[in-house]
């Protein structure tokens, strides 16, 4: 068996990923996306691999390369409609709403007006998020009219393209951490809480990781979750409401583990590369393995 | 893959910076006298040169 890890950036996750395919005597080739040049008529190379384990930092490259490889029929892991929806948070609401998966109530405009009617439609706080975007960036809690009227404004005028649509989020008054569920192959293997005085409960941003239990609860909203965007493997980030309870606030499709490893005292990549193995075998046999 | 310490100068304060395994091509590392991070650039030689700060559609 060969498989390609293709990255733009290799991180401790990429070598921790080599490494555990090593460990269970797969070949896995690093293949740096940056150098690569895809040809729609054919393969070439990549019709040498088994199936693509996708570990793009680069949103773009990612979904550049795994559509046109699965343009070949070669297997990729995560898929690009899981790409597609994870990445992109108005697809991942919709994904979302359309399994019955619980989440923040969203509102959506595409102008600026109808942009600050939907933040008055959610009413205070209020969050303001970029549909694409990852780690906690340009995520704006707005407290009052005027607060929306200014991130509204800026985004408007000062935004690319993208920032033009108006994804405005239910404030979850959650009790001072997030918890992240890291599901594989539709299992739900590991769970981190991250804390923060912060209201943005991102690692990146400084929170404090602790392991956590899957309860079944837990363990089940996320698998529908995870199945709702197609994922085959993917971490859930799950916020607690007082009200409503476990809600999904994010998918990310390619996920950061390095320090959730100690932590959950779950060896995350090794349970990668044997899933990743799995659906290649399925691949080559022809069977599908759900995601 | 070689056991024996690999160094490679960083190019923000020419302290040398060492890996204790063979570095890819594409990786990142961090200079533990300056704290910038690098980025492997070439094999051979081996060299680093500073990473590119976060850009827009990066993620996880």
């Amino acid at each position: 068996m060969r498989i390609a890890l293709t990255y733009t950036r290799l991180r401790v996750e990429e070598r921790l990923l080599l490494d555990a395919f090593a460990a269970i005597g797969v070949e896995a080739v690093p293949v740096d996306l940056r150098e690569a040049v895809f040809d729609l008529d054919s393969p070439g190379d990549w019709a040498g691999y088994d199936m693509v384990v996708d570990r793009s930092v680069s949103l773009t490259s990612s979904l550049t390369s795994v559509r046109i490889l699965e343009g070949h029929g070669i297997r990729c892991m995560n898929p690009a409609r899981a790409i597609e929806a994870c990445s992109d948070k108005l697809m991942t609401s919709i994904a979302l709403a359309r399994a019955g998966v619980a989440q923040p109530r969203v509102l959506v405009g595409t102008s600026a007006e109808s942009g600050l009617a939907a933040v008055e439609g959610i009413g205070y706080p209020a969050v303001l998020k970029p549909t694409v975007g990852s780690w906690g960036r340009l995520v704006a809690r707005v407290n009052d009219r005027d607060a929306a009227e200014a991130v509204i404004e800026h985004r408007d005028t000062l935004g690319s393209v993208g920032q033009g649509v108006f994804y405005v989020q239910e404030h979850i008054d959650k009790p001072g951490r997030d918890i992240r569920v890291f599901v594989v192959g539709g299992e739900p293997i590991a769970a981190i809480a991250r804390a923060s005085a912060h209201w943005v409960t991102n690692t990146a941003r400084g929170a404090k990781a602790s392991g956590l239990e899957v309860t079944e609860e837990l363990g089940g909203l996320c698998r529908r979750a995870a199945a709702a965007v197609g994922a085959d493997v993917v971490a859930v980030d799950v916020l607690e409401c007082p009200r409503r309870g476990y809600l999904v606030n994010e998918l990310n499709h390619s996920m950061e583990f390095r320090n959730s490893i100690d932590t959950t005292g779950v060896d995350i990549p090794g349970r990668v590369a044997r899933h990743a193995v799995r659906v290649a075998e399925a691949a080559r046999s022809g069977e599908a393995v759900s995601a | 893959m070689s056991t024996a310490t690999i160094e490679a100068v960083c190019p923000e304060c020419d302290a040398a910076v060492r890996f204790d395994r063979s570095p890819l091509n594409g990786q990142v590392a961090r200079c533990a006298d300056c704290g910038a991070e690098l980025e492997v650039t070439s094999l051979s030689p081996l060299t680093l040169e500073l990473a590119p700060e976060v850009e827009e559609d990066w993620g996880e």
